[in-house]
């Protein structure tokens, strides 16, 4: 049956690698697919084309690093009629957010010649500290099945089979030996949410967290078992502060470990 | 007084945020900037205080599309800091994974970003309305090379499996095989996509660039070389600092790169198809030939025929890997960190990228240098803007605009990649 109109569909860039909008390029068997479904209405990277909003789905990549950021990105949602963040930038500010733990000036002033003209915020923050978001899709980077189940969802209007569990069930799932357990190797994976499929333990490698935190991590009892296993602050320090650093359940346990 | 100006103030099909800006008086070009307005992420600021160990990981993040290319050079500089050589089979794997990443990053420029622009269309999705077994062939081209990222890597953006001193886990030949029907079907459409990409139409034009690359006595180089330019340079990697200079340009976030002795200069498949065409692989070369290549091209809208060139040598040379390999006997040479500087340089798809970092006795990084191929290019992008516009003067406006962005895409500038190691220069006003 012919529809009346098909949905459209904008992406968006903010402070980012572009890897996470990669994602629906590196669709290659579903891509012209997609575009049959959907309108490609905004897609900079993609399109010279530029169709007119209002929009049916915004993908949001990215962080809020600028005072242009903060601006664009209301108009961003006055815009669209659903908001949907990808990636860790998007939604826990990404790695650039480490600014967050120092002072900006003092940052900017060992990487620029001029700091008085660069023009940043002090901090990097998700875009659902400014607007309302309609939902999260994390990762760093995202994962490209994960991305055309939240598409299909919100095209049909339903909500995106995205579990919030750790990638301890991944990693069970799919019967990999637990590095942390038979080789004591530290892994996040504990309180990491799942998604990518359990690909560093998978690969002889614990867990970086580049999902960010799951739904009600134990944080502080992983961090015990990081510590038997020869672990110190520093090291806690450093493996909560990387890509989703400024999620809260990681922050507030690499905070614990400074002092 | 007529005057006018071409502006194009976010560049489509380009990684990141850029804006062109081509002032035009009395049918001459006044101005001319390549302005990139990405904000800055500050990466070099916060590599301080950071593990040797974690610099590829986190560099990785400057790029989605060139991870490997990070993930190398940093991999590289840590190990020659330390004084440790990766060789054998982890090496082959390497330059393995390494051809997936310029097979990906190619076959999204070439197909869905740049050929675009030779027959008219606004993006790929349009072309593969009229050319669907062109755009179809070049997504297959495109996931095989990500296939094989992911193989190794364990996904395509941002791979998990790269250490410093060679790889977490390494596959076994058995693992292997599998691949090998893939990459001769792949090799065989990409021998298609060289004959293909030559068919484009071509506006006769051509400078005399300075091309540098890195150069390798036995191979096209990726992985490792000393940097070498049709003009006469011939350094070792260490000596970057001592042959390049960046500057100030009060317009863009990302500093122009220029050879001290010479100035503008560029990097990428043109320019290492011009320094290295002898060591392509016989089927390549010999597409290139057929292509009506000869081994030096400096017209730099056939940057799509080079480009499908190296898709072709990277399955060629994928395949020789392959048939070679046999598991190493550890996936990882040990690495004792002690203070030191590091100087690593690799061919990421765009061309030359070089990392610096001072390291203590305990491996933490004291400060971090990174120049990508995107800001290395500003200056050849502006030059070919300089020559292009009087050339085409007649076209109408949005024709003329067209075409500069074309040039631009020529580069398949990375955005993402040149601010990141940049000092940012806002005016305000």
């Amino acid at each position: 049956m012919p529809r009346a109109r098909k949905p459209k569909l904008a992406v968006w860039k903010f402070a980012s690698c572009s890897g996470c909008q990669l994602a629906l390029l590196n669709c290659e068997d579903e891509l012209l697919a997609v575009a049959g479904q959907v309108d490609i209405a905004y897609f900079v990277e993609a399109s010279r084309a530029v169709v007119r909003g209002p929009y049916d789905l915004s993908l949001v990549e990215g962080s809020i690093t600028t005072p242009h950021d903060v601006e664009l990105i209301q108009q961003v949602r006055r815009v669209s009629k659903r908001l949907v963040t990808i990636g860790a930038c998007a939604t826990a500010g990404g790695i650039q957010a480490l600014r967050n733990f120092k002072d900006v000036q003092e940052f900017v002033s060992i990487v620029y010649a001029a700091p008085e003209y660069v023009e940043t915020l002090d901090k990097s923050t998700p875009v659902a500290d400014h607007v309302p978001v309609d939902f999260e899709l994390r990762g760093c980077p995202i994962n490209r099945q994960q991305l055309l189940e939240v598409i299909s969802a919100f095209l049909h209007g339903r909500k995106p089979n995205v579990p919030p569990y750790s990638v301890c069930i991944e990693c069970k799932a799919r019967g990999i030996v637990c590095v942390m357990v038979a080789h004591g190797t530290p892994c996040l994976g504990p309180v990491t949410q799942a998604g990518c499929g359990a690909i560093c333990p998978a690969y002889h490698r614990g867990c970086y967290g580049c999902f960010g935190p799951k739904e009600t991590p134990n944080t502080e009892s992983l961090s015990k078992w990081w510590s038997h296993l020869g672990m110190e602050d520093q090291d806690l320090v450093r493996a909560f502060r990387t890509f989703n650093a400024w999620a809260e359940a990681f922050r507030e346990e690499s905070v614990a470990h400074e002092k | 007084m007529k005057s006018r100006t071409i502006k194009v103030d976010y560049l489509a099909r380009v990684e990141g945020e850029g804006a062109l800006y081509v002032k035009i008086k009395n049918n001459r070009v006044t101005d001319v900037r390549f302005k990139i307005w990405e904000p800055p992420r500050l990466f070099e600021a916060f590599l301080r205080g950071r593990n040797y160990s974690e610099a590829p990981d986190i560099t990785a993040r400057i790029c989605g599309i060139c991870p490997i290319a990070y993930q190398m050079s940093a991999a590289q500089a840590m190990e020659g800091a330390f004084g440790v050589t990766v060789d054998g089979q982890v090496r082959a794997l390497r330059r393995l994974i390494y051809c997936g990443e310029w097979i990906e990053s190619h076959a999204l420029h070439v197909f869905l970003l740049h050929a675009p622009d030779f027959l008219g269309y606004e993006d790929a999705i349009q072309m593969a309305k009229d050319h669907p077994e062109v755009v179809q062939q070049g997504l297959q081209l495109k996931k095989v090379g990500n296939e094989l990222m992911a193989f190794l890597g364990g996904r395509e953006v941002h791979p998990i499996n790269l250490c410093v001193g060679g790889f977490y886990k390494v596959p076994t030949k058995r693992e292997l095989a599998p691949f090998i029907e893939k990459l001769k079907w792949a090799r065989d459409a990409a021998l298609e996509a060289v004959r293909w990409t030559a068919t484009l139409p071509f506006p006769d034009f051509e400078q005399d660039y300075e091309f540098v690359a890195l150069r390798h006595p036995d191979e096209y180089a990726i992985t490792e070389g000393r940097l070498v330019s049709n003009k006469g340079l011939d350094i070792a990697v260490r000596e970057y600092d001592d042959h390049f200079v960046e500057e100030h340009v009060p317009y863009t976030n990302a500093l122009h790169s220029g050879l001290k002795e010479r100035g503008a200069y560029l990097v990428g498949p043109l320019a290492r198809y011009n320094v290295n065409f002898d060591k392509l692989s016989p089927l390549a070369q010999q597409a290139a030939r057929d292509a009506g290549l000869g081994p030096v091209c400096r017209n730099p809208f056939k940057s799509i025929i080079v480009r499908s060139v190296e898709i072709l040598y990277a399955y060629d040379e994928a395949l020789r890997i392959i048939d070679e390999y046999e598991m190493p006997e550890k996936p990882a040479v040990e690495v004792q960190p002690h203070a030191a500087t590091a100087y690593g340089c690799t061919e990421a798809p765009r061309g030359t990228l070089y990392h610096r970092y001072r390291v203590d006795d305990q491996g933490v990084i004291l400060d971090a240098r990174i120049v990508a191929p995107t800001s290395q290019n500003q200056k050849s992008v502006e030059s070919d803007l300089w020559q292009l516009v009087p050339k085409h003067m007649d076209l109408p406006p949005d024709q003329l605009t067209w075409r500069c962005e074309q040039a631009v895409r020529n580069y398949d500038p990375c955005i993402s990649c040149a601010t990141h190691f940049l000092r940012l220069h806002i005016e305000r006003e």
